[in-house]
């Protein structure tokens, strides 16, 4: 579509676009915005720091620019789908740096694993975000100047308009009644001699406004929540009780702006875990439900509550959401020493390396044995099946068969050395170090145990328990952000389906026999309207010529 | 949680989307005959812009009928091949919905919860898209190239998505997947035919073509997306508030929100676009494309190549 063949540009030469001190894009309706050049067309030659301070304000706020930024801004985010982001995953991360050790680090000069806060990422939206404000504010003030100022008078010749008609009242027609049908019509009327002028359709640059202010609300709700919100994960065993303060998470991120002791003071104890699976079929093994049973205590001292908690079914306690998103097995194990000391009693979590099967792995340290420390690696399988060849698998994830396959070493573990051991993972490079007492053992099934040689102890498999993996969650800017994109839905549809429409009437004067021509024009000031426009505009004409006594010739 | 699938219901399911595929096929057909023996359109770009050159040019009864090829008359059963056309692809759309239908019964669910169902279910909104615009306007000359559309999209469904009908893992048996989803399908399915649109008017050039005129497609692609841009925000929307319930934050940069965010941003450019100067008709043309690129990255290349929390898509094998 050329510029020529916007009607604006012959009705009405856009007055506020060129007056207005903003932008272009600062005038009344977008589309008019863009029908001046673009941003950079008084670029000051030798002006001094004002003038290019002004410059450089214009061109920021221009269409263009916008159009720009926002090409910029999606394609920004595109790294942060193809790298793994710390944010998201960070052991994916890791693995990347173990894999091409060069390369990563060379990435992450570029923030590429933390796209999502790189400044490169903060200055486009940031400057996106300057652009809408230096767009919205002066739109603001000419719509509200816009909303107090009567429609425009009637231009001379309607008949120039993209929609036309005439009809001769032979009874004569008043400006009056005329104008009393538009405001029927809803429509904003103002009147002159001889002709009425309407206009109808002001909700569309409100809803354009509330859209792009409704934006910058997400914003202001995105950073309230990560500077005064914070989230966590924790591993629970069933049966073990978690409360929530910084030391109980096993991962906790906290905003720049949340104190330890901000964190709302609930506790709650996992009772059950069970997880049910399709039986049978091409998705045999695959979950069908998680639920865990956990009893509640809001704040210290108020009465215990049951609550079920399931995917999709968060726990909610005073705007902190707890939710169940992993789980594992912790088969059980009582470990006695050389000396006949019980040095380890207790679940050990393990981590699944196939979520199909939950054939598991897990690590148990146990620095009180004597006369020396233990370490033992367990293979747990919930459902165990011998292959043909003898090889022990997991043949589905409940635990329908249960057995652990202990292997089990003697020696330092290494525990005092000062860097810090994650509880869960283990490093069994570390037992590699060690002497090795089990390397091959039967299976063992629940109640049964394993004599190690040397008298060095003995190991039993006590039982079978499952732990849940949570995230506890407290972010303020949750409601805020819900409210804005409410609104910016709202804004949009106003912007969208709402036309802009003006209407104005000539009433001739009538003639010896008393009958009167009446011309009627309009104009859509929305950009592709103008087909359900043709419509409307013919329906008015009928509505106006039905005030009229004795029309005939309705044109 | 129901376990049952009923193989009946699920075995007629599948064998109503072959039917499917064979009547678009047909009915694809229809459409080309017409398109192929029908009129051809003179109307080289919008009107006014043609007044101008009729001014200065002085030769303007030519481009008004598109020379002596317009003159040829139009054989009748062209037209009736247009219609035979639209009767089939009512026939196969109903099979489709007879499709969706009996398999959402087959395992008592939304059926929509792996890559499968949801490409039929888009192919679906696509042709429902189409079939009801037609009865209000003239746009039955995209006829063939949403037919061809939607069987390409069903044709890769069933030979490289197809699982047997079965239940969904935990975190997609949620009410909200009747919401999210089903926003994202309808609006997609308005996508389909802005950038079926926007494929024809690039193609089609400016000259006079059998193909219909730059400034009907440029009218569609814009209705389209009018209407489905509030959509895809709806499902995005909703889709954060799912994410909210299910894992813990509405918004985390997984691959699919990184595109569904992709994709809303570039529709919005061609908003943007087409109150730019110097953008509009062509450049804004490309915008919609770009964006629609993104749209089909998002619903089939994010499954496949990036993963993250919403690859629960059930890719066969
Ligand atoms: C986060 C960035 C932005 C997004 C996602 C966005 C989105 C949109 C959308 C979806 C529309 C069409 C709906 C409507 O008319 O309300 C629109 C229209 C508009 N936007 Fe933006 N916008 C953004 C930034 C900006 C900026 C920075 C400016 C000013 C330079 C701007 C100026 C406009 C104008 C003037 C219109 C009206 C166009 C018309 O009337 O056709 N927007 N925007």
């Amino acid at each position: 579509m050329t510029r020529t063949h916007d009607p604006r540009a012959t009705a009405e030469p856009a007055p506020e676009a060129a007056s207005e001190a903003g932008s272009e894009a600062a005038s009344e309706a977008g589309s008019e915005a863009g029908s001046g050049p673009g941003g950079g067309r008084d670029r000051p030659a030798g002006l001094g720091p004002v003038g290019w301070l002004r410059w450089f304000w214009r061109t920021l706020t221009s269409m263009r620019t916008a159009l720009i930024l926002l090409f910029l801004f999606a394609l920004a985010s595109v790294p942060g789908s193809i790298y793994p982001q710390r944010g998201v995953d960070p052991g994916a991360v890791a693995q990347y740096f173990k894999d091409n050790p060069g390369y990563a680090e060379w990435l992450d000069r570029f923030w590429l694993f933390d796209v999502f806060q790189a400044p490169w990422f903060a200055a486009i939206y940031l400057l996106l975000f300057v652009s809408l404000i230096g767009c919205v504010v002066p739109r603001l003030g000419v719509y509200a100047r816009e909303l107090r100022r009567r429609p425009p008078a009637a231009p001379r010749n309607l008949a120039r308009l993209p929609q036309h008609a005439a009809f001769t009242a032979e009874g004569g027609a008043t400006v009056e009644d005329l104008a009393a049908a538009l405001r029927r019509r809803r429509f904003r009327v103002a009147t002159g001699p001889g002709w009425v002028s309407a206009e109808k359709g002001y909700l569309r640059e409100s809803g354009n406004l509330i859209f792009h202010i409704a934006l910058l609300g997400m914003l202001v709700a995105v950073g309230l929540g990560s500077l005064y919100g914070y989230r966590g994960n924790v591993l629970i065993v069933e049966g073990n009780g978690f409360a929530n303060t910084v030391a109980a998470y096993d991962r906790y991120m906290p905003g720049t702006r949340v104190s330890a002791e901000s964190l709302a003071p609930f506790s709650f104890q996992v009772e059950d875990f069970q997880a049910n699976y399709v039986l049978a079929g091409q998705q045999r093994g695959q979950v069908l439900d998680f639920l865990a049973r956990l009893k509640v205590t809001d704040r210290p001292g108020a009465k215990p509550y049951e609550y079920t908690l399931k995917v999709n079914e968060p726990l909610e306690v005073d705007g902190t959401q707890t939710y169940l998103i992993g789980h594992g097995y912790a088969p059980s194990f009582t470990v006695l020493d050389g000396q006949g000391q019980v040095a380890y009693q207790g679940p050990v979590p393990c981590l699944a390396e196939n979520i199909n099967t939950f054939a598991s792995e897990c690590t148990i340290k146990v620095p009180d044995a004597k006369p020396e420390q233990l370490g033992l690696s367990v293979r747990f399988l919930p459902t165990t099946v011998p292959l043909q060849d003898g090889t022990l698998v997991s043949a589905f994830p409940a635990a329908l068969q249960p057995t652990a396959q202990v292997r089990a070493f003697a020696g330092d573990l290494g525990l005092s050395s000062g860097i810090p051991q994650s509880v869960y993972l283990f490093d069994t490079e570390k037992l590699k170090k060690m002497k090795p007492l089990v390397m091959k053992a039967d299976p063992l099934e629940v109640g049964q145990s394993i004599d190690l040689p040397g008298g060095a102890g003995k190991v039993t498999f006590t039982g079978v328990k499952e732990w849940i993996s949570l995230q506890i969650a407290y972010d303020p800017g949750r409601v805020p952000a819900l409210i804005a994109a409410v609104l910016a839905i709202a804004g949009l549809l106003l912007s969208l389906t709402i036309r802009r429409r003006r209407i104005w009437v000539r009433v001739q004067e009538p003639d010896k026999d008393g009958s009167t021509v009446v011309q009627v024009g309009g104009l859509t000031r929305t950009e592709g309207g103008a087909a359900g426009f043709a419509e409307e505009f013919a329906d008015i004409v009928k509505a106006l010529g039905a005030t009229s006594a004795g029309v005939k010739d309705a044109r | 949680m129901p376990v049952e699938v009923n193989a009946g219901l699920a075995g007629l399911s599948d064998t109503l989307i072959l039917a499917t595929v064979l009547l678009y096929v047909f009915a694809m057909i229809g459409y080309a005959l017409e398109l192929g023996f029908g009129r051809v359109t003179a109307r080289a770009a919008a009107e006014p812009a043609r007044e101008l050159v009729t001014v200065g040019g002085g030769a303007p009864v030519a481009a008004e009928t598109g020379g002596g090829d317009g003159a040829r008359p139009v054989p009748a059963w062209a037209s009736k091949a247009g219609l035979v056309a639209v009767v089939l692809s009512w026939l196969g759309w109903a099979a489709n919905l007879g499709s969706i239908l009996t398999r959402g019964l087959a395992v008592d669910r939304w059926p929509w919860g792996n890559m499968y169902e949801f490409v039929v279910a888009i192919c679906f909104a696509a042709m429902t898209v189409f079939l009801f615009m037609q009865l209000r306007y003239t746009v039955r000359f995209l006829g063939a190239f949403v037919s061809l559309t939607a069987t390409l999209g069903l044709g890769f469904a069933v030979r490289y998505l197809h699982i047997q009908a079965g239940p969904v893992v935990p975190a997609l048996n949620s009410y909200w997947i009747a919401i999210h989803v089903s926003a994202a399908i309808i609006a997609s399915g308005l996508f389909i035919m802005s950038g079926v649109s926007g494929v024809l008017y690039l193609i089609r050039g400016e000259g006079p073509s059998r193909l219909p005129s730059r400034a009907d497609l440029e009218a569609v692609a814009h209705r389209a997306i009018v209407i489905s841009f509030p959509i895809w925000t709806f499902a995005v929307i909703a889709g954060a508030l799912w994410a909210d319930k299910a894992w813990g934050r509405y918004w985390g940069w997984d691959p699919k929100e990184v595109w569904a965010f992709i994709t809303w941003i570039a529709y919005a450019a061609y908003l943007h676009a087409r109150a730019t100067a110097g953008w509009r008709g062509k450049k804004a043309m490309i915008v919609q494309l770009v964006a629609f690129g993104c749209l089909l990255f998002n619903l089939v290349g994010v499954n496949m190549f990036l993963g993250g929390l919403h690859s629960y898509a059930g890719l066969p094998g």
